[in-house]
């Protein structure tokens, strides 16, 4: 197991994230448990800084696409178009064929838009005109947000929040980290600085690492017990899903492979639990609540 | 759970069903052997194909043996017909037992069946052999409780010795405290019949009968060195009445004054382990100075229990073996003493009137017939001739054998019709010395009769007609007569000294299962506890004691496994949790949801001077607890971390 790689990507992302350290693991362990990654924030804190410099730290492709009301499906796919010299339709591939696709304000756009690149993220190819097209790989998502009660959004429906591996939230930055932001020149021009710490082929070895990544019986067993809790606990209205619990299985080994090790901490679990699960649960007093929802877990549920 | 055994289960059971009625094949009437052959190769059968029988199937099966042991035992009631009961109500039992209570019920009442043996017999060996039993049944309680249902017999074994040995200390504590209440502790009288002993009447064979056989009369340990062999007399019933053929006791209602005794010389203290014979008597030296306690003695000093002796028992007396006995004859010893039945055995009365002519003293006529017996051609065998009607003029005069009943019996006559009283003595003379366990062995085979005639002054006498004939008899005892030793049981005979040897050391062992496992009543319960605590007990102490020491046994047995139960079985885990409780009683909080990491930080924080060994102690949990691959040396540090963590 190589850590290099992980190591280099961080550091590459840290010079322009600044002081948000576990923001920028979470995301890349999202990236290497192979999952899509929604960040929500308000306007202005980094959202799409962060997504930029994940995808040029690991030398991938980037696109982006600005979620609006009038978005339509075709402009995240792609459309077929008739080549009059070729006397055929050509397919004009859309955003969507990239490696990374920063779906910038998701909630913006009408839910026929949304679902479109759900679909993609969720299936790794696209069907259009009756033939289906491979994406590339790695293929990975992240989306935007703003909080869901600001003016003009289409909340993201529970189904297809679960899609995506993590939610996680920037927030605003510490005195020291803002007062650095301040002092530097040319703030988001930054990122063009960042030079690739690895590529595609490095991304899907680490992908396999992940896999890899040992999690014993005891872990299995908190892991079950963290599960039960969300279905069996009257705090929740839903718990959470089998697809859940596989998200969380493979964040927490994504979490244990960016820490150096090749085998999974209760911690580990714990430290991903959060932006795991926060999006998928329901709390029943709904509200300003939800956020410490993966925080009761965690509490009301013991370390075997 | 499920609650169908498996067939495994039902095998067990059939086995251990076979090695519980075993032992009690011997007094189960015949019928029930065929019964339980039936049963037991239905219920295979039945097991391997899955059946099951209806209720109209066994309830005429069960009416009719109940009706056939009702009629083989004329009853229900009574040992012997309720264990045959219980036999057969278990063994078709077996036919129902289709489910996990059944079978349950089936070995509580198989457990039941197995202790019922000892109301048959108490030696060592059904002591041990129970043991196979009980360890075949809780293997099928095992089989049958363990949710896993098919086990490896190996286990299921170990663990059954396993829970039998852990029984071990509580079956000590009840063995030793539970009280004696003595209803509770006595056998239904059926089980004394065909007990061997000194009868209270003696007719020619009837001594020479118990010869044959080498069961164990008694023992007895003497306090100091015992008697020579030829003063070994113990004293049995006296026998007064004669009516031409048997000798009897008195009559009870026959109010004798008790004759004096006057001891010289030394005494000899002994303690005597009695076997069973059902009868009252309890056998002293000749005499008994002071008895042992609880018991009277007759007039004619022949020493009675209270009870008939329905269980082996233990007593200590005194006897001095110079005495002298009723000087003074009073006139109702006298007549008893001098009773003959008329014109009965003609020849002999001649012979001794021809004495009285001769007007010779009583000595004289004592030394004349002894002389007689030992130079008058008589034999001493245990198989006499029968003798006709006239039995003593039979004797005394054409067959000339007998057995000491014989001589006993007709010195006394001879004595009565010369005028001089006498009567008949039985009980046992001699005995064998173990030098293994250095007790005194005496074995149906050394019962004896012998004669006491009353002389002026002297009192009564013991004379031993028997030592004239054969002296070595009183001498050496009965192995060394040469004279149809071959009856002898063979451990009873001299020439195979290895056997003999072994003989002794086995009955030395025997002797010690008596006295202390047997022997082990109320009487013993209470002298022990007097001589541990200084005090004396009552059953209610005991009672007390018993369930004191039952609790103080079982209370952290049961908090341990309570506590078993709860620790994690992973040594790992176990070895963190002591961890985490030094922590706390360093007064660290603990949380459950706390992970490692987080816990050693806060342990650093709390505990900086230890930071090296916290650290070093989580990693080596981490990479123990929940890495792939475990690592032994990892795992000697972190124990020895641990260990060394204050």
């Amino acid at each position: 197991m190589n850590k290099q790689p992980i190591d280099s990507i961080i550091a590459s992302i840290s010079q322009v994230i600044l002081g948000k350290d576990k923001q920028i693991k979470l995301s890349l362990a999202c990236l290497l448990a192979g999952g899509h990654l929604l960040i929500e924030d308000i306007p202005g804190v980094g959202k799409t800084t962060l997504a930029h410099a994940l995808a040029t730290s690991i030398g991938l492709d980037f696109r982006r696409i600005q979620f609006t009301s009038d978005l339509l499906p075709a402009d995240i796919l792609g459309v077929s178009v008739y080549d009059r010299n070729a006397a055929n339709f050509k397919f004009h591939p859309g955003a969507v064929f990239t490696h990374v696709l920063l779906a910038d304000e998701i909630n913006r756009a009408t839910p026929k838009a949304q679902s479109a690149l759900l679909e993609a993220m969720e299936e790794g190819q696209i069907t259009m005109d009756g033939e289906t097209r491979e994406l590339l790989r790695p293929f990975f998502v992240i989306a935007t947000q703003n909080p869901t009660h600001h003016i003009g959004t289409y909340p993201l429906p529970e189904s297809q929040l679960d899609r995506f591996l993590m939610r996680i939230e920037i927030g605003y930055p510490d005195e020291a980290s803002e007062r650095a932001l301040l002092k530097q020149a040319g703030g988001r021009d930054k990122t063009n600085d960042i030079i690739a710490a690895a590529d595609a082929a490095t991304l899907l070895e680490l992908q396999r690492d992940v896999t890899g990544v040992h999690l014993s019986e005891a872990l299995l067993d908190y892991l079950q017990a963290l599960l039960r809790y969300s279905r069996e606990s009257a705090t929740f209205n839903i718990g959470l899903s089998p697809r859940a619990g596989l998200a969380l299985k493979a964040s927490a080994q994504a979490w244990a492979l960016i820490h150096g090790r090749d085998f999974v901490l209760p911690e580990d679990i714990q430290a991903v639990l959060p932006s795991v699960a926060n999006h998928r649960l329901q709390p029943v007093n709904n509200g300003e609540k939800v956020r410490y929802a993966s925080e009761l877990m965690l509490r009301s549920v013991a370390i075997p | 759970m499920t609650s169908k055994p498996f067939p495994n289960d039902s095998n067990w059971l059939l086995a251990s069903l076979f090695t519980v009625m075993l032992p009690h094949l011997g007094h189960l009437p015949f019928w029930m052997w065929g019964l339980m052959l039936l049963v037991g190769t239905w219920r295979f059968h039945l097991t391997k194909n899955h059946a099951s029988l209806g209720i109209w199937v066994i309830l005429p099966i069960a009416a009719a043996a109940l009706f056939g042991i009702a009629f083989s035992y004329h009853g229900l009631f009574g040992r012997d017909s309720s264990v045959a009961l219980l036999a057969c109500m278990l063994t078709l039992k077996l036919l129902e037992s289709n489910n996990r209570r059944d079978f349950i019920i089936l070995i509580l009442g198989c457990y039941f069946l197995t202790v019922s043996l000892f109301l048959f017999n108490q030696s060592i060996f059904a002591g041990i052999y129970v043991l196979l039993p009980l360890t075949l049944l809780t293997c099928t309680l095992i089989g049958i409780s363990h949710p896993n249902g098919q086990l490896p017999p190996r286990f299921q074994i170990g663990l059954a010795i396993k829970i039998l040995v852990q029984g071990v200390p509580l079956m000590l504590v009840l063995f030793l405290l539970f009280p004696r209440i003595s209803p509770l502790w006595e056998l239904p009288t059926d089980a004394y019949s065909g007990m061997t002993g000194l009868s209270d009447s003696m007719e020619p064979g009837a001594i020479s009968n118990l010869s044959l056989s080498d069961a164990t009369a008694f023992r007895a340990e003497f306090k100091g060195s015992p008697p020579k062999q030829n003063q070994l007399y113990w004293r049995g019933p006296v026998l007064w009445n004669f009516d031409g053929r048997s000798w009897k006791m008195l009559n009870q209602n026959v109010d004798l004054s008790k004759e004096t005794l006057a001891s010289t010389g030394e005494s000899v203290r002994y303690t005597v382990t009695l076997e069973p014979h059902n009868k009252n008597w309890l056998l002293t030296l000749d005499m008994p100075s002071q008895l042992p306690k609880d018991a009277t003695a007759s007039p004619e000093l022949q020493v009675l229990s209270q009870t008939p002796v329905r269980s082996r028992i233990r007593y200590e007396a005194v006897s001095n073996l110079k005495y002298t006995l009723s000087p003074e004859l009073n006139d109702l010893e006298r007549i008893f003493a001098l009773q003959l039945p008329d014109h009965e055995n003609p020849r002999s009365l001649a012979l001794a009137a021809s004495w009285k002519k001769a007007n010779l003293s009583p000595e004289a006529i004592v030394n004349k017939t002894l002389e007689m017996f030992r130079t008058d051609k008589f034999y001493y065998t245990l198989k006499p001739p029968l003798l006709g009607v006239d039995p003593i003029d039979d004797f005394l005069f054409n067959t000339k054998r007998g057995f000491c009943e014989h001589f006993s019996g007709s010195f006394v006559f001879l004595m009565r019709a010369s005028g001089i009283p006498a009567r008949v003595v039985t009980g046992y003379q001699g005995g064998e010395l173990n030098p293994v366990g250095n007790y005194l062995i005496v074995r149906q085979s050394d019962a004896h009769a012998w004669s006491e005639v009353w002389l002026k002054d002297k009192g009564w006498v013991r004379v031993d007609p028997t030592a004239a004939v054969s002296p070595d008899r009183v001498e050496s005892g009965m192995e060394s007569l040469s004279i149809g030793s071959r009856a002898l049981p063979i451990f009873e005979r001299g020439d195979h000294p290895f056997l003999r040897n072994l003989y002794h050391h086995w009955d030395a062992i025997n002797h010690n299962w008596n006295q202390w496992i047997l022997g082990y009543d109320d009487k013993r319960q209470t002298e022990l506890f007097e001589l541990l605590t200084g005090k004396r007990l009552s059953w209610e102490d005991f009672t007390l004691g018993m369930i004191i020491c039952v609790s103080m046994l079982s209370i952290p047995t049961y908090l341990f496994l309570v506590r078993k139960l709860r620790q994690p079985v992973d040594p790992v885990l176990r070895l963190y949790r002591a961890f985490q409780a030094k922590l706390a009683r360093k007064g660290l909080p603990l949380f459950d949801h706390e992970g490692p990491v987080d816990l050693s930080e806060r342990a650093i924080a709390h505990f900086p001077d230890e930071t090296g060994t916290i650290i070093s102690i989580i990693q080596h949990y981490n990479k123990l607890r929940y890495q792939s691959q475990f690592d032994p040396v990892s795992f000697k540090i972190f124990r020895r971390l641990i260990r060394d963590f204050k």
